[in-house]
């Protein structure tokens, strides 16, 4: 007798991907180049970030077809990103059977008050976060993984620290209350009680995070995980860049050795141009895209 | 007795924390020399185009059949049962057929009989797993699921398709732990 899409066989796919990198790609031919990088996964978008930035407008889920292309291309999951809210692009990924649905602030929201239900579907989803709060409200709306949104096609690790540090500091100040604190630290948070509780008792999130928003080199990588991220996410960081293949399996190399600095300075020699950057704090309110999600 | 446990990346620090848990002194794999002294070895789940760079990047391949020709025991779990087989490291008698049971949508989880692991089934998580298509003679087959093979044994090698790290039951691990400490008695 099998039991497909329990919570421990969707959060098992993040327990598999940690350590590693997850590519954003455009195409069937950017798939394999991070495939033979080293890559862990791929995310399958019709714009990277950066390009998203640039060109404004409304940005939707790919075109299935290109979904299916890259699919074909590689052998390593391969994730979509879905609108904020937009449950039917969802429901569409899943009939692709993407591996993992990213519901994702890069993208603009379908709904501003409403995320996707992700308890309703047997694909795993990822959603960003900014805090503890956000976090443990993705959780319990079924979020199988956490990522730390840092600020999207930026090239500025700023704002992912600034996340990745919200979320871990609040965790460890959460381990320090007592069983009646943890009811107020639950309202204060506006998070469901239980998952603070057994993120108080645990001192780590109930699935695994990860970290997406503004990686851009090998150090960037070697910082968050030695952060707390368990994995990293690059977005336009690769592809944006001189040259993505070397950039790429510089990353991974780095995401390996992220704590031996040795390792971290020979992956990150002769890379060429890293992507053209935006100084996240530099963006007015409008451009940036962590706000997005409630 | 001091287990490696593969970390180049996928779930390591899951079966670090199963196997600290039993007793063991565990070290994280990365570079050849961290091989040295070792009584035995995981190799746990991931991606196995991730590993098979990294093994290549690293120059771990040639170390690590050096040490599985000594006999210390290998454990290899889903993308670590791929590792060993005849088309990646050569270490073992089989043949794995990768993502054999789908995408994502389709892995599950499942109750498994196991002939040397008393008491109830082993809850058997598998995620993209593989199975293994072929075996040769020196290997015993442990337990299938529709007839697929998805864990054996050859001497000192153990694999399975499954995820043990993942659930509760530390009974496999357990069950590594003894053929390491059989293997440091021997030595």
């Amino acid at each position: 007798m099998r039991d497909e899409a329990t919570f421990r066989v969707k959060v098992g796919l993040a327990e598999m991907l940690k350590g590693g990198v997850i590519m954003d790609v455009v195409n069937a031919d950017e798939a394999k180049i991070a495939e033979d990088a080293g890559a862990s996964a791929v995310m399958a978008l019709e714009r990277v970030p950066a390009d998203i930035r640039r060109d404004g407008g409304v940005a939707r889920m790919s075109d299935p077809a290109m979904i299916k292309g890259i699919q074909e291309a590689v052998t390593i999951p391969v994730m979509a990103k879905a609108r904020i809210g937009h449950f039917a692009e969802a429901q569409v990924l899943e009939s692709l059977q993407v591996d993992f649905i990213d519901e994702s602030e890069v993208l603009t929201p379908a709904d501003h008050a409403h995320h996707i239900d992700k308890w309703a579907f047997k694909i795993p989803f990822v959603c960003g976060a900014t805090n503890l709060g956000e976090a443990l409200r993705r959780i319990g709306e079924g979020a199988c993984m956490i990522r730390s949104k840092g600020e999207a096609g930026t090239g500025d690790i700023v704002e992912a620290v600034r996340h990745l540090r919200e979320i871990t500091g609040a965790i460890r100040r959460l381990t320090m209350l007592d069983e009646a604190e943890l009811f107020v630290a639950a309202k204060e948070l506006q998070a469901p009680y239980d998952l603070v509780r057994k993120t108080a008792q645990e001192g780590t999130l109930p699935v695994p995070m990860f970290c997406a928003g503004g990686i851009a080199t090998p150090a960037d990588a070697s910082l968050v995980m030695q952060l707390g991220a368990q994995a990293v996410f690059v977005g336009s960081g690769i592809f944006k860049s001189e040259d993505p293949a070397t950039r790429a399996r510089a990353i991974v190399e780095a995401t390996t050795h992220y704590a031996d600095p040795a390792r971290v300075a020979a992956a990150s020699e002769g890379l060429g141009q890293a992507m053209q950057s935006l100084e996240a704090r530099k963006l007015d309110d409008t451009e940036l895209l962590a706000g997005r999600g409630w | 007795m001091t287990v490696g446990v593969l970390a180049l990346q996928g779930d390591f620090a899951a079966h670090a924390r199963v196997l600290e848990e039993l007793g063991a002194d565990v070290r994280e794999v990365r570079v050849p020399a961290d091989l040295d002294g070792l009584d035995g070895l995981v190799m746990p789940g991931g991606e196995s185009t991730t590993m098979t760079l990294g093994i290549e990047r690293e120059g771990l391949a040639e170390p690590l059949r050096a040490f599985a020709a000594s006999g210390a025991p290998v454990f290899g779990t889903c993308a670590g049962l791929i590792m060993l087989d005849r088309e990646h490291l050569q270490i073992m008698d089989i043949t794995a057929r990768r993502n054999a049971f789908g995408r994502q949508v389709r892995s599950f989880e499942a109750d498994l009989e196991f002939p040397d692991i008393e008491g109830p089934p082993v809850r058997a998580v598998f995620i993209r797993a593989p199975w293994i298509e072929d075996a040769g003679p020196g290997v015993e087959i442990l337990a299938d699921v529709d007839g697929h093979p998805v864990a054996a044994r050859e001497g000192h090698l153990f694999v399975i398709a499954f995820h043990p790290e993942l659930s509760d039951d530390t009974r496999l691990h357990a069950r590594f732990l003894e053929d390491v400490r059989s293997h440091v008695g021997r030595s």
